[in-house]
């Protein structure tokens, strides 16, 4: 009686190792190479980590979920190439956890918004999106510009961040807290540690239009404006063999 | 740095792939239609229509 | 206080074990509660420690009156009872959902509130599709699969009061989910959006549903194991995987709800993909077969139309789901080799499709006057028919030359409603339609007419929404990619949205009809429950309509 019994129970196992094996080939074969294959990802110039301040501002486009309107991710066709800029490489998001490609347009795309628009038209926008395109169905983000930035965990976030790949250094992650604050400091000069360490292209100065707060928009707007800004396009040679995936 | 390029991967998938998944399936396929299973199979399709209200103990 | 009861000889071990955990559990989330400096974190914590404070005094309520005893004679139904309350309940609170964001985007003028930023688009729209696939559609499976499972396996439930312990934990897992989208803790990866520790109390929960029943199958008395059953684990481990690969993520602290993806950019987005369409694949497809494979034959009284074909498809369809991912990507920066295999196994997903479409549908050879007569079973054909036509337009988006056109259009949005509304929704609908009055022991549904006018204005409310996104989305597809005769862009971004507004409104009316006909169908099941019971033919009275925690049983 039992021995029949478990030979029943054994075929049970045996359907559920099938399932297990039959699911699992697809994902290994499509999936791994993607860690291996050198040419998964093109070498580009420029692309850095984010600054303390982009990343926070990360942090708040993923709190809010703006992945459900906006892609960040230019197809190589002609409408798009001439709406957004150049398309979108593999680079760009290299440090993106996680990635916000997107998979709906119900906004336009924002993978190359940075430097577009101004920083008061962003806080306009933001804050009313229909007083400045009347035909918009974006949410308003009033309270972003009403809410004081959070940045008590910001070296655990970056460190947390190097952990799973992102090249911080010690010092960066030590210093995020300062970097951060020198980044709305329109006045901290060119000689601030932010820009040794994150180089000078990094964009300094106060982003809401409220010097006396570091808010929310501060730090949103930051990440918006610098958006697939980091790679200069004058150096990135598409038709490089190495470049062709 | 490590030899192995899109090149390999797709000899790999498209060959012994192909081959592998078809065999893989013929097999299938062929335990379905086998004419011994064909009286298991109908018992078994009977299943649901005949269960009772309370389980065999 | 625990091996105090334990001793007690009465007390079962699966309901000490239970107890025994729940304490454990509340006191971890004080502790987690207590020290937090995050206050998002701290919020969930007092969720947390309410839901287990609440199940540990239930527990002890009935361990103390000894009622957690299972009896091998009589199925588990108590909790199949409460999965279809629930399910119920998640699917009208899911769709009112998704008809508040639709006006949201019909008219931002009204709907959107600046002073309540968790009523914003972009954090309900994670609530309106976690409520409608992992609320509503989950409890629909959990509830059919422990269902079916005892049926076709002639066994009690395995795991005591463990089932129990499935269904609650999943319910703490959706409101869990559902307040951490509106308070802003989401890791927006597409329907995986629910953070770190939720991810773990998911995996907790779903390796007990596995167990259960697992362990219902070893306990059968049935030689072989219905292809009902093949479908419902194929979804559980396969689910299970899928959960654990996607959601591998370093959260910032242990006490912070924050966490980051272990994967990043392109990695990221095929590892989510994989796990995204699978969802689709494993959650709304295999499990939704399984419950197909077996509601269908049982409700015309007809076996399945080719048990052979069964079997070929499923081992077909959960082995090329598995590769069609990477049509969500395509002409992104994932590269082409990638693209291409996930589009070449995406149109030969169609084969197995159509095979689960025609077992189902020809089941019901030789007795199709049940579609006049039966506004159930017309239900769930109506469901295999979308199923059929979601499968075969999804194989055809996933061609590159089309996708170029759909993507990132309102017709990816109609093609997942056909799929969601039509076959994951009415296949549900049809199976709760027959398990209420046999859980319930009616004879009868309250009211056909009511189901009728359930199913005539849903049908018409979906066919209203896809319609509206095909136009939608082909609309704005052309019109991004419109030129004028100059060689200029015709159209700016923004003159799309606007062109979209009628489509948004009938969309708005499409999904509000939907809404209606499941308020229909709760009212008429909430009848049925009152109608009186029938003269039982065994000797044990009808259950009670709502079972408290586990006492009905």
């Amino acid at each position: 009686m039992w021995k029949a019994h478990a030979k029943f129970e054994r075929h049970s196992f045996v359907l559920l190792i099938g399932i297990i094996l039959v699911v699992s080939i697809g994902g290994l074969v499509e999936i791994s190479p993607l860690f291996y294959l050198e040419s998964t990802i093109e070498k580009v110039d420029g692309v850095r980590p984010y600054t303390p301040l982009e990343q926070a501002g990360r942090d708040i486009y993923v709190r809010e979920g703006c992945y459900g309107c906006h892609s960040q991710m230019i197809r190589p066709l002609r409408d798009e190439v001439e709406r957004y800029g150049h398309y979108s490489l593999a680079a760009e998001s290299m440090y993106d956890h996680p990635f916000q490609w997107g998979s709906k347009r119900t906004g336009p795309d924002l993978a190359r918004v940075g430097g577009k628009y101004s920083d008061s038209w962003h806080v306009q926008h933001l804050t009313d999106p229909r007083s400045v395109v009347p035909e918009s169905n974006m949410p308003p983000y009033k309270f972003l510009a009403e809410t004081d930035l959070d940045y008590r965990a910001i070296e655990q976030r970056l460190a947390t961040l190097k952990v799973v790949g992102v090249p911080y250094s010690k010092a960066e992650i030590t210093n995020a807290k300062a970097d951060l604050e020198t980044q709305v400091d329109a006045f901290a000069g060119e000689k601030s540690g932010l820009k040794t360490r994150y180089g000078t292209k990094v964009q300094q100065r106060d982003y809401d239009g409220d010097p006396q707060r570091l808010t929310e928009m501060d730090a949103l707007i930051a990440y918006l404006q610098v958006l697939g800004t980091m790679v200069d396009f004058r150096t990135y040679k598409a038709e490089d063999p190495r470049n062709l995936r | 740095m490590s030899g192995l390029t899109y090149e390999t991967v797709a000899r790999f998938a498209q060959q012994g792939g192909t081959v592998f998944f078809g065999l893989m399936f013929f097999c299938g396929l062929i335990y379905a239609l086998w004419p011994r299973h064909k009286q298991a199979f109908q018992r078994l399709a009977q299943l649901p229509l005949e269960d009772d209200e309370a389980p065999h103990v | 206080m625990t091996q105090a009861i334990a001793r007690r000889d009465e007390a079962p071990l699966d309901a000490v074990a239970l107890y025994t955990f729940t304490g454990l559990a509340a006191f971890a989330a004080l502790l987690a509660t207590a020290f937090t400096k995050d206050p998002s974190f701290r919020f969930h914590g007092y969720v947390m420690l309410t839901a287990f404070i609440v199940a540990f005094l239930a527990l002890t309520a009935a361990l103390g009156s000894n009622r957690l005893r299972s009896d091998q004679t009589r199925y588990a139904d108590g909790v199949i009872r409460a999965g279809v309350i629930a399910t119920m309940f998640w699917a009208i609170a899911g769709l009112a959902a998704g008809a508040l964001i639709a006006s949201q985007l019909s008219w931002p003028r009204i709907f959107y509130f600046p002073d309540a930023p968790w009523l914003n688009f972009g954090r309900l729209r994670p609530l309106h599709t976690s409520a409608v696939i992992f609320a509503f559609g989950g409890n629909a499976l959990i509830a059919t699969s422990f269902y079916v499972v005892q049926r076709t396996c002639r066994a009690r439930l395995a795991g005591g009061v463990w089932p129990w312990f499935v269904f609650w934990g999943y319910q703490l897992f959706i409101v869990l989910a559902a307040t951490g989208y509106m308070a802003g803790i989401t890791q927006s990866r597409e329907y995986a959006e629910p953070e770190w520790y939720v991810d773990i109390w998911l995996t907790i929960v779903w390796v007990a549903y596995l167990l259960v029943f697992l362990g219902t199958i070893w306990k059968r008395k049935e030689p072989h194991i219905y292809v009902a059953n093949w479908f419902y684990l194929a979804f559980i481990v396969t689910i299970a995987i899928l959960h654990l690969i996607n959601n591998a993520a370093v959260p910032v602290g242990l006490l912070e709800a924050k966490s980051y993806s272990a994967f990043s950019g392109v990695q990221d987005a095929l590892v989510q993909w994989w796990y995204g369409h699978n969802a689709v694949g494993f959650f709304l497809t295999a499990g939704f077969l399984g419950m197909m494979y077996y509601f269908v034959p049982k409700r015309v009284d007809r076996p399945v139309y080719s048990y052979r074909l069964s079997i070929v498809h499923f081992w077909s369809l959960i082995f090329i789901y598995i590769w069609a991912g990477p049509h969500h990507l395509h002409y992104t920066a994932l590269p082409q080799w990638a693209q291409t295999l996930g589009m070449t196994f995406s149109i030969m997903l169609w084969m197995p499709s159509w095979g689960g479409m025609i077992n189902g549908l020809m089941t019901l050879s030789g007795a199709w006057d049940k579609l006049r007569t039966d506004p159930v079973v017309r239900m769930m054909v109506v469901a295999i028919a979308f199923y059929g036509m979601a499968t075969f337009e999804g194989p055809l988006m996933s061609i590159r030359a089309v996708n170029a056109l759909s993507h990132y259009t309102d017709w990816t949005i109609g093609h997942v409603h056909s799929g969601a509304l039509g076959w994951v929704g009415f296949i549900s609908f049809g199976a709760i339609y027959c398990m209420v009055p046999w859980l319930w022991k009616k004879d009868r549904l309250y009211s056909n007419q009511l189901v009728e006018w359930h199913f005539w204005i849903a049908t018409t409310g979906i066919l209203l929404y896809i319609a509206a996104m095909w136009v939608s989305g082909i609309m704005e597809g052309l019109m991004w990619r419109e030129y004028t005769p100059q060689g200029y862009l015709a159209n700016a971004f923004v003159e799309t949205v606007a062109a979209k507004h009628i489509e948004n409104v009938i969309r708005t009316v499409g999904g509000l009809m939907y809404l209606s006909g499941a308020v229909i169908m709760a009212y008429n099941l909430w009848r049925t429950v009152r109608l009186p019971g029938v003269v039982s033919t065994t000797s044990s009275p009808a259950a009670p309509p709502m079972p408290a925690l586990a006492a009905a049983e």
